[in-house]
């Protein structure tokens, strides 16, 4: 694939689905902080697919110095886009939410959202406390890229078992790009070489 | 959705052939527990609580209707069917959210069990368009219901209550 389609691809692969969210006639019967709650999920799923190209530095302009600090601020938009998310559909109805939380919901893909939740906080975690514990550079990357991959694949469950704004064809894609972008910067960072070494 | 919808009608069917089951081997055998006898409780549905707020007014309909909410209420054991008994509906409809009160009416059943009661389309949320149902009213024990309807397309769903006496 020709490096210069990556952007307009990524534009694509981003636009449509929120484009289809943003006009689902659902949205005639939700109230604003319903429907700021389920576009700022659709964002944060988006933003699975930014990371990994950003992180291995795939997108032309933006190589892996620069791409990674841009990584690590939209990582915490995601941590915010997580936020409203979950608190956006707390107002809009506390019971469901806290029997999400607490793994007692009759919905299989709340508990998948709750993991990738967790998931993500930790992976962030990891992030903010890597210089302050000076943590060794093999373990950080195996982390980090375990909690992320976590994070992925619980997200995309979660999203596909959802019966809501999304397209299902958009979301699909924007679900399988996101898994196959993780997985292909997985492998080209050689995230797991902490493993491989103690292997020998 | 679907296949999580079916799956639990089969678990509950699948459930009542035990008990069945479990009422043949008991009258072959020596024991014979008085549970074993018919038709089991209907549980309580996780979420099924959600959003009730108990006490509305007994309805015609719940707002402009257009959709039918229908069921049976029938009591554990001989499966006798229950009349007079009350049953409260919400849901999110295309006129109001879960939690508020015109989403919410009651309706009782008739001298067979059954009860309907027309009210707004109801619109998927929280990723399944589902609705509530409660018998909340003392003489049995009280359950909630939460069914998923197999397409937010439908515009009828049912749920069936088998009571325990309180």
């Amino acid at each position: 694939m020709r490096r210069n389609l990556l952007w307009p691809l990524l534009a694509a692969a981003i636009a449509v689905p929120l484009a289809v969210a943003a006009t689902s006639p659902l949205l005639e019967w939700r109230d604003p902080v319903y429907i700021a709650a389920g576009l700022a999920g659709v964002l944060a799923l988006a933003i699975l697919l930014i990371q990994p190209l950003l992180a291995a530095g795939y997108l032309p302009g933006l190589p892996r110095p620069r791409g990674r600090r841009l990584h690590r601020w939209i990582g915490a938009a995601l941590i915010l886009c997580v936020v409203v998310h979950v608190g956006g559909l707390w107002l809009t109805s506390p019971p469901d939410v806290i029997d999400a939380l607490l793994f007692a919901s009759p919905t299989p893909f709340s508990v998948w959202g709750v993991v990738a939740m967790w998931a993500l906080f930790a992976a962030a975690l990891m992030a903010a406390l890597r210089r302050p514990l000076r943590m060794r550079p093999g373990i950080w990357r195996l982390g980090h890229t375990a909690l992320v991959s976590l994070t992925v694949i619980c997200t995309a469950l979660h999203a596909m078992l959802i019966e809501g704004t999304m397209g299902t064809a958009s979301k699909a894609a924007l679900c399988a790009l996101a898994i196959a972008a993780t997985a292909k910067a997985v492998i080209d960072l050689r995230s797991y070489a902490v493993l491989k070494r103690r292997d020998r | 959705m679907t296949a999580m919808q079916s799956t639990r009608r089969r678990f509950l069917s699948m459930g009542s052939a035990f008990t069945g089951a479990a009422a043949i081997a008991g009258t072959t055998g020596l024991i014979r527990p008085a549970v074993a006898q018919g038709l089991a409780p209907t549980p309580t549905m996780r979420g099924g609580r959600n959003n009730y707020l108990p006490g509305a007014p007994i309805v015609q309909r719940i707002g402009g209707g257009g959709f039918w909410m229908t069921g049976t209420v029938r009591r554990a054991g001989d499966g006798a069917p229950l009349s007079g008994i009350r049953i409260q509906i919400w849901a999110h409809t295309t006129e109001g959210r879960e939690r508020d009160p015109q989403s919410q009416g009651a309706t009782l059943t008739a001298a067979d069990g059954s009860f309907r009661l027309e009210m707004p389309q109801i619109v998927p949320v929280f990723g399944q368009p589902h609705g509530h149902l409660a018998y909340d009213s003392g003489d049995f024990e009280t359950v909630f219901l939460r069914p998923v309807m197999s397409s937010a397309r439908d515009t009828t769903l049912s749920a069936d209550f088998v009571l325990q006496p309180a």
